[in-house]
This record gives C-alpha cells, sequence and structure tokens, in this order.
C-alpha cells in the first residue's frame, strides 16, 4: 500500500453551507503533502473529517489502506490552527495527559518527553505553568505533544505561526527529520514560502472543491509559460531590439548599468530555447539565460484567478 | 480503549487543586460556623442586655405587677407630674416610661394606660409589659366571677384532637413541619448543587474552548466522553467539598459551641411563642413528655434510608441532565458573559421547584400539584425529594409515581444529554458571535 491517506468523493454540508464537495485526495506514505486553500476553502473541514470530529456526509476516508475508523487516532497527530494548551496546568502534567489520550502508557509518555524536552532544550519547563510560558515556548509544547506519539500521519495546520524565524526553523527541522523517519505528513497553510521548501506533494482546495493535486514538480512543470529571462552584452542594444523584436515577442527589457548587461524576458512559443540561442549567439554575448519557473505562489493565485473566471 | 477515567481524572485534579476551590472549601466551614456563632451570640448579648424603665403609678393597682427581674428594671418615680417623670426619663437614659393614670376602676387604668418611650419599643418589652397587665387583669375578672386562678386554669387546658391514618397509624399535630424541613433541606441542597457545580461545569467547557486546547483533545477523544468526564469529575469534586464541609462543619460547631459555652438548645428555639404565653396556658408536662415520645417516633418512621437512596437517584439523574445543559451552555458561547440569556430559563424550573415545594407540597404533599411537579423531570428531583419524608406507599408518595416520575427522569436525561451533546459537539469549534436559540437549534441537525 503506498498510500497512509486516500479520500473518495467525500462531501460535507453544514446546513445550507457546503464546506466540502467531492474532494478526493491521495496522500502517498513518506511524503510531505502539502494542502492548500484561501482562508474558508474547506481545509480544515478536511482534517477534521481525517481526524475523525466531525464525518462526511457522502463518501469514505481510507487509512492505510483500511476505511477510518475510531482505533486510527492513536496512529494519527494533529496540530490544529486553533491551538493551545491548560494555562493553569503544569507543562509535564499536562503533557503526560495529553499522551496519555492518545493511548500511550504513562511510562511510555514520561520517557518519550524527556527525550523530546532535551531535543529541543526546554528540559527546565516540566513544572512550569503554561502561563508563565512565552507564547512561542508553548507553541513547542504543543508541537512535541503532537508528535510524541509516534503517529504514522501527521497533520500540521500553519504549524509555523506564532513562532519567531529561529524556532520556526528549529520546527521545520524537526518535520523534515520526522519525515525522513518515514512519517507521512499533511501540512495545512497558505504560507507560499514553506510550501515550496517542505512540500514534495500539493493539493489546492478552493471554494468546498479540490481543483489542482499531485506532485508538485510536475504542477510547476505544467504550469510553465515558456518565458525565458535573458542576460545579454552586445555593442549595439538597439539594433540587437530591433532585430529580436521581428522574430520573438519580448515582454519586458531593462539596461542594468552596473553589470552592463542588458535584462529580457522573452515568451517563446514552446519551451524549445534552440532557435533563440542560435540566434543570439551571433550577435550578442549570452551571459545568463533561464527558464521561469512558477513559485508555488503563482501557481496558487493563477489558479484560483482561472477558477474564478470560470465561474463567472 | 475508554479514556474516560482519565479525563475524570484531569477534571477532578484540576477543579480540586484550583485555588479558589481550595479557599472556598476550607474557609467556609469557618465563615459558617463563625456566623452562627456570631448570631448565636448576638442573641444572647440582647436577652442579656438589662433594660431599666421608669413607672409612674398614679393608680390604686398594680403595686406587684413592675418589680425589678433579671431583664428589665423598674424605677418608681413618685409624686411628680407626667412632663416631669418624662423629663426625667430622658435625662436618665432610661429605655422608656409607664404611665398607669389614677382612675375609678382597674379596666378604666388598663385603657388610659400608656407607654413612653424615644423610639418605637421592642416587640420583646411590649410583650412583657402587656402580658403583666393581662395577667393583673385576668386576676380580677375572675375575682369579680368568683373563681380561682386554679379553676380557671382547669378550664384553659388546651386540647388536641385525635388524629389517625386510615390504617390506624397514630399521627401528631406538627410533625408536617418537621417533615417539611428534612425535605426542604434535601431539595434545597440539590438544588445548590446544581446551580453551582453546573456553573462549575460551563466554565470549565468555556475555558477549554478559549484556551484553544478543545482542537487538541477532541482530536483524541470522543467529545461525548469529554463531556461526561467533566461533568463526572467536576461533581465528585463537589461530593468531595460537601465532604469537607460537613465533617468540618460539624467539627467546628461543636468546638466552638464548648469555647463559647452556647447552649445549642438556645439557636433552634423558636421566636414565634411571645413570652408570657407560657405562665397563661397551663402545660401539662405528662402529654409533652409523650408527645415528645410521639415526635421520636414519628421521625424515626421518616424512611431515612429509603429517603437517603432516593436522594442519591434523583441527585444523581437531575445533576446529570442539569449539567449537561449547562455544558451545552458552556459550548456554545465564548465568555461567560453571553451565558446569562440561556442560564435563565434553567435556573427558573430550580427555583420554581422550591417555591412549589414550600407552597404547595407542604401543605398538601400528595396534592395534584405536588403530583404534578413531582413528576415533571425538570423539578421533580426537588419535588420528589420534598415529598418523601412523608413515607413510601400508603399514606406517602404511591409506589407508581415513585417509579414514574424515575423512569420519566431517566428518559429525559438520555434526552437532553443527545442534545446537549450534540450542541456540544458542534459548539467547542465555533467561534465568534453568540449564537441565537434559532442556530442552536441548526446543530442539532449537523451530523
Amino acid at each position: 500500500m503506498s498510500h497512509i491517506l486516500v479520500a473518495n468523493e467525500v462531501t460535507k454540508q453544514f446546513g445550507s453551507h457546503t464546506a466540502l464537495k467531492n474532494v478526493s485526495l491521495e496522500i502517498p506514505k513518506n511524503s510531505i503533502y502539502g494542502l492548500l486553500g484561501p482562508n474558508g476553502a474547506g481545509k480544515t473541514t478536511l482534517i477534521r473529517i481525517i481526524n475523525q470530529i466531525t464525518y462526511p456526509d457522502q463518501g469514505s476516508v481510507y487509512f492505510d489502506g483500511e476505511l477510518l475508523k475510531p482505533e486510527h487516532i492513536a496512529q494519527i497527530g494533529y496540530l490544529p490552527e486553533e491551538r493551545g494548551l491548560y494555562k493553569s496546568m503544569k507543562v509535564g502534567e499536562q503533557a503526560l495527559y495529553l499522551a496519555q489520550l492518545k493511548g500511550l502508557s504513562k511510562a511510555e509518555a514520561k520517557k518519550r518527553l524527556k527525550y523530546w524536552f532535551e531535543r529541543l532544550e526546554i528540559g527546565d519547563w516540566w513544572n512550569k505553568k503554561i502561563q508563565e510560558l512565552s507564547k512561542g515556548m508553548a507553541q513547542k509544547i504543543q508541537f512535541v505533544v503532537t508528535v510524541l506519539h509516534e503517529p504514522k500521519l501527521l497533520i500540521f495546520d500553519e504549524p509555523f505561526s506564532g513562532f519567531d524565524p529561529i524556532n520556526a526553523n528549529i520546527i521545520k527541522e524537526q518535520i523534515l527529520s520526522l519525515k525522513e523517519n518515514g512519517t507521512s505528513i499533511i501540512f495545512s497553510t497558505h504560507r507560499m514560502e514553506s510550501v515550496e521548501e517542505l512540500c514534495e506533494y500539493i493539493a489546492l482546495i478552493h471554494k468546498s472543491e479540490k481543483i489542482l493535486d499531485g506532485k508538485l514538480s510536475d504542477i510547476k512543470k505544467a504550469y510553465k509559460s515558456n518565458i525565458f529571462e535573458i542576460g545579454l552584452e552586445t555593442d549595439n542594444d538597439q539594433l540587437l531590439l530591433n532585430d529580436m523584436q521581428d522574430k520573438f515577442q519580448i515582454l519586458s527589457q531593462d539596461y542594468d548599468s552596473i553589470e552592463k548587461q542588458l535584462n529580457l524576458r522573452v515568451q517563446l512559443p514552446s519551451n524549445e530555447s534552440r532557435d533563440i540561442l542560435a540566434f543570439l549567439g551571433s550577435r550578442a554575448n549570452v551571459n545568463g539565460f533561464k527558464e521561469t519557473i512558477p513559485s508555488a505562489s503563482d501557481i496558487f493565485i493563477k489558479t484560483i484567478q482561472n477558477k474564478n473566471i470560470d465561474n463567472e | 480503549m475508554n479514556k474516560l477515567p482519565l479525563i475524570i481524572k484531569r477534571e477532578y485534579i484540576a477543579k480540586v487543586r484550583n485555588k479558589s476551590f481550595v479557599v472556598m472549601t476550607f474557609l467556609s466551614p469557618f465563615l459558617m460556623v463563625g456566623m452562627i456563632l456570631l448570631i448565636a451570640y448576638l442573641t444572647q448579648l440582647n436577652d442579656t442586655e438589662k433594660k431599666v424603665i421608669g413607672v409612674l403609678n398614679e393608680s390604686g393597682y398594680f403595686a406587684n405587677e413592675f418589680v425589678t427581674s433579671e431583664a428589665t428594671s423598674y424605677i418608681n418615680f413618685k409624686d411628680i407630674s407626667l412632663a416631669k417623670a418624662k423629663d426625667s426619663t430622658v435625662n436618665l437614659g432610661f429605655y422608656g416610661l409607664i404611665y398607669l393614670p389614677n382612675e375609678s376602676n382597674l379596666e378604666q387604668v388598663a385603657q388610659r394606660a400608656f407607654f413612653y418611650s424615644k423610639d418605637a419599643p421592642s416587640a420583646s418589652v411590649l410583650d412583657k409589659l402587656e402580658s403583666s397587665i393581662t395577667g393583673r387583669l385576668r386576676q380580677e375578672r375572675l375575682r369579680e366571677l368568683g373563681m380561682s386562678p386554679k379553676e380557671y386554669a382547669e378550664m384553659d387546658r388546651g386540647y388536641n384532637i385525635n388524629i389517625e391514618t386510615f390504617d390506624g397509624l397514630q399521627n401528631i399535630k406538627g410533625i408536617n413541619e418537621i417533615k417539611a424541613i428534612i425535605g426542604g433541606a434535601f431539595g434545597y441542597l440539590i438544588m445548590m448543587f446544581i446551580i453551582i457545580y453546573g456553573g462549575f461545569v460551563m466554565r470549565s467547557v468555556i475555558e477549554e474552548k478559549t484556551s484553544r486546547i478543545i482542537e487538541v483533545i477532541i482530536s483524541s477523544v470522543k467529545p461525548f466522553h469529554l463531556m461526561m468526564g467533566k461533568i463526572i469529575g467536576t461533581s465528585l469534586a463537589g461530593i468531595t467539598q460537601f465532604g469537607i464541609w460537613i465533617v468540618s462543619g460539624a467539627i467546628l460547631l461543636f468546638i466552638g459551641l464548648a469555647i463559647f459555652d452556647i447552649d445549642p438548645a438556645s439557636l433552634t428555639k423558636g421566636s414565634g411563642v411571645a413570652p408570657g404565653m407560657a405562665n397563661t396556658t397551663n402545660v401539662d408536662v405528662d402529654a409533652l413528655t409523650q408527645n415528645i415520645q410521639l415526635y421520636a417516633q414519628e421521625i424515626f418512621e421518616i424512611p431515612i434510608f429509603a429517603m437517603l437512596f432516593f436522594f442519591i437517584v434523583y441527585f444523581v439523574l437531575g445533576y446529570l441532565i442539569y449539567s449537561s445543559i449547562y455544558a451545552a451552555i458552556g459550548a456554545a458561547v465564548d465568555n461567560e458573559t453571553d451565558t446569562q440569556q440561556f442560564i435563565f430559563p434553567v435556573i427558573l424550573p430550580l427555583m420554581l421547584a422550591i417555591y412549589v415545594g414550600f407552597f404547595s407540597v407542604f401543605s398538601n404533599p400528595n396534592g395534584p400539584i405536588a403530583v404534578a411537579f413531582s413528576l415533571f423531570p425538570l423539578t421533580s428531583p426537588i419535588v420528589m425529594l420534598m415529598r418523601l419524608p412523608w413515607g413510601i406507599g400508603e399514606g406517602g408518595v404511591p409506589v407508581w409515581q415513585l417509579i414514574t416520575s424515575i423512569a420519566i427522569l431517566i428518559a429525559t436525561f438520555i434526552g437532553i444529554v443527545w442534545v446537549a451533546a450534540k450542541i456540544y459537539r458542534v459548539g467547542i469549534l465555533m467561534y465568534g458571535k453568540k449564537p441565537s436559540y434559532k442556530e442552536l437549534y441548526k446543530w442539532l441537525k449537523y451530523s
């Protein structure tokens, strides 16, 4: 079985509002899967269905090949976007309690907590109350509690909110190392830069429907628009430009006076670059030649805009 | 894999360790006992304060009536005018002045007698004065009729009708009041517990919402388990608190009474009997002892073990029903100020039950109103307990009513917990504006 989670035509209604409409997903094992979408798209509802907090009206969800059932809760770790801890409870007690709720024995939970507290260098917080800790510190505890029972599937909803850049980086490393150790991870966010860094696969949810999914690199390839960035050095820029304009579509041009270089963005009919290179090779020094790869953010915005236009 | 015990344990410990809970638990008995002792002390103080009353007696009567006693001193003015006597009374700081004018006969004197005082005189002072005068008047009237006081006492002896139930059990007057007090105490206890601990459950739910831990927890346990764990854990904390109160309160009261040397009987002494009555009514000592025996017998006949058993049954069911409503309210709102609108309709039936109990059950424990309210599930835990001291079966609560009321209560419990759990499940994940009743109804239909 190569998928940790398969959702099949999942539909969920709240009264007259449709939160999810025929959403199907396949989340490969041992990967980081980005669940993207604007606020209110239905990501949280989907995540809650996976966590069995709420149930689909139609469709089914399979976890590791089996129809999702209550026992799977112990195999899933969930860091919700709306998260917090008991303010007046001590860190250690609280972590033990939450771990036991996930089915760990007290002794085992204690052992693992020791390990994680040392790993994140927060050992001396054990007897502190949450209300004595800063928001970032509490978030670290929350992260530990989420991963402590070593679930097969981890779901992080906006995991980096509330962290300063240094701690965000620590958590990112932890997430990557968990993935190295074989955990599958669903990563829900609308912060695209972290998607680029972490996700192998993505699904884009918009207005209750999945509008795009697949391997991020494949999607990027599909979204390439054959635009190339070219840096040139010539004796006569104007002459070159005049010649080029007849044969190629120049989107933008500017002259870098420091590097003494002409920077162009050129739209080609296909991603066949041999013609233009041959053309330029005889007329100028080519300092830079690079195909523009769309960022996840570009894809996100473009897809949603297209979808909105389709709907109108 | 049942996580309910874990949740119960956490809720219990969280509640019991809470500072205000600890303070309340250990301070309340001191406050309560302190208050009782203070009241007792003040009552005694009031009693022992000696009042000085001036007497201006221009009549030829009442020579022996106004003599200094333990509680009151009488100072006789002689051969001065009323105006002067009044002045002297004020100047000397006496409590008041009794004026008996010179009239042709005793009746006339009594008619024209006045009591002057700075403020309105206290009831006990007036009682004393009036009974003194009444006593003298009666003597005089008896003399005119040619009857000796002994004969009069004989004539005045009280009469109580013999009362018996149809199956021949002897009944006595006044026992109903005692039963009412016992039933009322049980009912009141249930109401207080529900309001206080229901409130705790509600606040605990709100706390989980505002601290945003709720979603973390319900990704591990079912919301229903969390709700029930919370209700049970909190009620166990409440039982602990009551236990500590009862034990420590009893000990403290005992110690306090010993230290201050206060007679416990003085606390329970009714104020309804006016002083002076005792010496006019002839008290048959034998009859009294016999009555006490009868009362004791009747009290022993209150089915105390059955009552305790049903107290627990009604208490548990009533508490579960109400605290699930409280939990649902807590889940529906974001903060405590928003709860008012929802709490009022919850407290209403409890208040109603207490009032129905006091005004209807005690006068007619098996009347139609008492029966109706002891079957209605939101009031039955209180009203039925108020009826129970009159016994179960013949003469008391018919067995079918008891069974029906418990059955209705259980059915309601299942229904209410089902509804509350639905509202709870949706509500705990809803943030933002306070929902309307209409929205709450919609939540019931979410799956």
